[in-house]
């Protein structure tokens, strides 16, 4: 396993509730899965991926969880052409 | 040690609120059903004035209205003769942040502030906080914002992935949340585990906020084209954009205005579902939030509820997915605007409106908002597609939400669909019922539903006995 070093920014995850822990009334394809925390935040000492650490978020505050991340990025994008868009309001020219 | 589970921290929900807000609900409420409204709109001390004030200081208000000339034209092919309203759209994209939901976080922001608070937290998945964000940076305050972002494989909305980004980008802490309700639970625990201001998007700090979009939309109107304007279309989800803007215009002496709500017809899907939840190309402004917060506004992480919307609503119209990606193509190509989902959604109910309202009549798109990566309706399609959701042209009444996403060949059959008002204020009726045994209703229960339902007791009094015998 390769470590990650402390201070790299790192993404945690934590479970907040177990499936029978969770609020009355979900649906049951909700309800049988677990509530779920992501956060990203500066490692606070070297450790492994999988193992539990803490992070210190943007704001300065702790938070504890499982690594999972090194270095989370926003992958989000405009998406694959969708082609139907492309002659909208070009009719006319 | 404090007890942590859900049961326990829904419990201590009132105190929290209170230490959270620096302000008592108690001093307002008078039944389960029934609070002064006006007083606890009055009692936060903010007027109009002062709100400008604020708001000019961070960047928020004073945003351009356009006239949208070449897409009026083309409503005015196929309306009747006479008939084709002008199509005006306030660009509510140029406040800070991309969106009209810097109005609501400017003035909690303040007040968090001139109270002290180290920090604000709020708890939403939409531009509500990157609007929170970017007013905290500007007030050197400390923000948390918690959001719904993925579902159980791991796969976020992408336009809510984008609202992550966004806030970090303002210097948050984002706390990114797996489907569920329980995101209340986390706001609760987190505002009294870091004693930050409860930014919620339903105080009246929040309303009040918004009020200024309704007025500068009256002086706008009035000082081009000499008159108020004739119908205002408003994108509703929780119901605090409608509000807001409608007590603006009254206040600006709007009395005559037609009130329309509008919001994507998501009929079908479950908003607490694990697997609904990427089935959805909208965020907000769609029927899972519309109607239950029209229905029953205290549903909300505030004791009461400063957004009322059925107390201001004239009309309600839904429009399909399909219909807003057309229209938002439509923005980009015939404006020279490219603008995101929730400010377009209202623009399409405008296309109907306008279609049936006189030629020398005005109806306003009171909002745009910002576009991007994950916001764009390119993304929201390819993403449909990627969930096996069928995407193609043709006749919009075949949409089906979560299923076929249909995109209309011709602006002419963008029709929308009217809800019927009276049906949506019976639902209200019967939640109140729930919430509190109609034998207990006072006089002064009466006339506080008459006034969330713009209606008067004795309408109340026979729609409820109405509901009774059936
Ligand atoms: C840009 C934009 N428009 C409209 C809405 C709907 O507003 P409301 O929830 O107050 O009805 C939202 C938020 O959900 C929004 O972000």
């Amino acid at each position: 396993m390769t470590k990650v070093a402390k201070g790299t920014w790192v993404e945690i995850e934590r479970i907040l509730l177990k499936p029978e822990e969770r609020a009355p009334n979900l649906p049951e394809e909700t309800r049988k899965c677990s509530y779920v925390l992501r956060i990203s935040g500066f490692l606070q000492a070297d450790a492994e991926i999988g193992a539990e650490v803490t992070v210190k978020s943007l704001i300065g505050h702790e938070h504890k969880g499982v690594l999972k991340v090194v270095n989370p990025s926003y992958g989000h994008s405009f998406g694959t052409t969708v082609p139907e868009l492309l002659t909208i309001g070009s009719e006319g020219k | 040690m404090r007890d942590m589970s859900y049961a326990a921290v829904m419990a201590r929900k009132n105190e929290i609120m209170k230490a959270s807000m620096g302000m008592d609900y108690n001093d307002f409420i008078q039944s389960p059903i029934a609070f002064d409204y006006e007083r606890m709109m009055r009692e936060t001390g903010y007027g109009l004035e002062d709100i400008v004030r604020i708001q000019t200081e961070t960047k928020v208000g004073h945003t351009p209205l356009y006239e949208l000339t070449r897409l009026t034209e083309e409503v005015r092919k196929f309306a009747g003769t006479g008939k084709g309203a002008t199509i005006l759209v306030k660009d509510e994209a140029a406040n800070a942040s991309g969106s009209f939901k810097a109005r609501r976080a400017s003035i909690s922001a303040f007040e968090a502030r001139k109270k002290g608070y180290k920090g604000l937290a709020a708890a939403t998945s939409g531009n509500y906080g990157a609007a929170v964000a970017s007013q905290a940076a500007m007030r050197g305050l400390k923000c948390i914002i918690l959001q719904e972002v993925f579902d159980s494989r791991g796969i976020g909305q992408p336009e809510i992935v984008e609202k992550s980004r966004a806030c970090e980008a303002y210097g948050a802490e984002v706390q990114r949340l797996s489907v569920g309700p329980e995101l209340f639970y986390q706001l609760l625990m987190t505002l009294e585990n870091t004693g930050f201001f409860n930014a919620s998007l339903y105080t009246p700090f929040g309303i009040k906020g918004v009020e200024t979009l309704g007025v500068e939309v009256a002086e706008q109107v009035r000082q081009r084209y000499g008159k108020n304007p004739e119908a205002v279309v408003i994108t509703h989800a929780g119901g605090g954009n409608l509000t807001g803007t409608a007590r603006g215009l009254l206040a600006a002496g709007c009395d005559k205005t037609r009130v329309v709500a509008c919001s994507v017809d998501l009929g079908g899907l479950h908003m607490a579902s694990d697997t609904d939840f990427n089935r959805k190309s909208f965020t907000t402004g769609h029927t899972g939030f519309g109607v239950p917060f029209a229905t029953w506004p205290d549903r909300v992480d505030v004791p009461r509820n400063a957004a009322r919307s059925l107390r201001y609503m004239d009309e309600y119209q839904l429009v399909t997915q399909g219909e807003v990606f057309y229209v938002t193509e439509l923005l980009t190509k015939l404006e020279g605007l490219e603008r995101g989902p929730a400010g377009n959604t209202s623009l399409t109910a405008a296309v109907t409106l306008a279609r049936q309202m006189d030629r020398d009549q005005v109806v306003v798109v009171q909002e745009t908002e910002y576009t991007g990566a994950g916001k764009h309706h390119n993304r929201q399609l390819s993403f449909a597609r990627e969930n096996g959701i069928e995407v193609r042209v043709g006749d919009p009444k075949d949409n089906v939400p979560g299923k076929a996403i249909v995109i209309p060949e011709r602006l002419e059959q963008v029709r929308g669909k009217v809800q019927d008002m009276d049906k949506l204020r019976l639902s209200y009726l019967k939640n109140a019922a729930k919430a509190h045994p109609v034998e207990q209703w006072t006089e002064g229960d009466y006339a506080f539903l008459a006034a969330d339902l713009k209606k008067d007791v004795a309408w109340v009094k026979s729609a409820i006995a109405g509901i009774e015998k059936n």
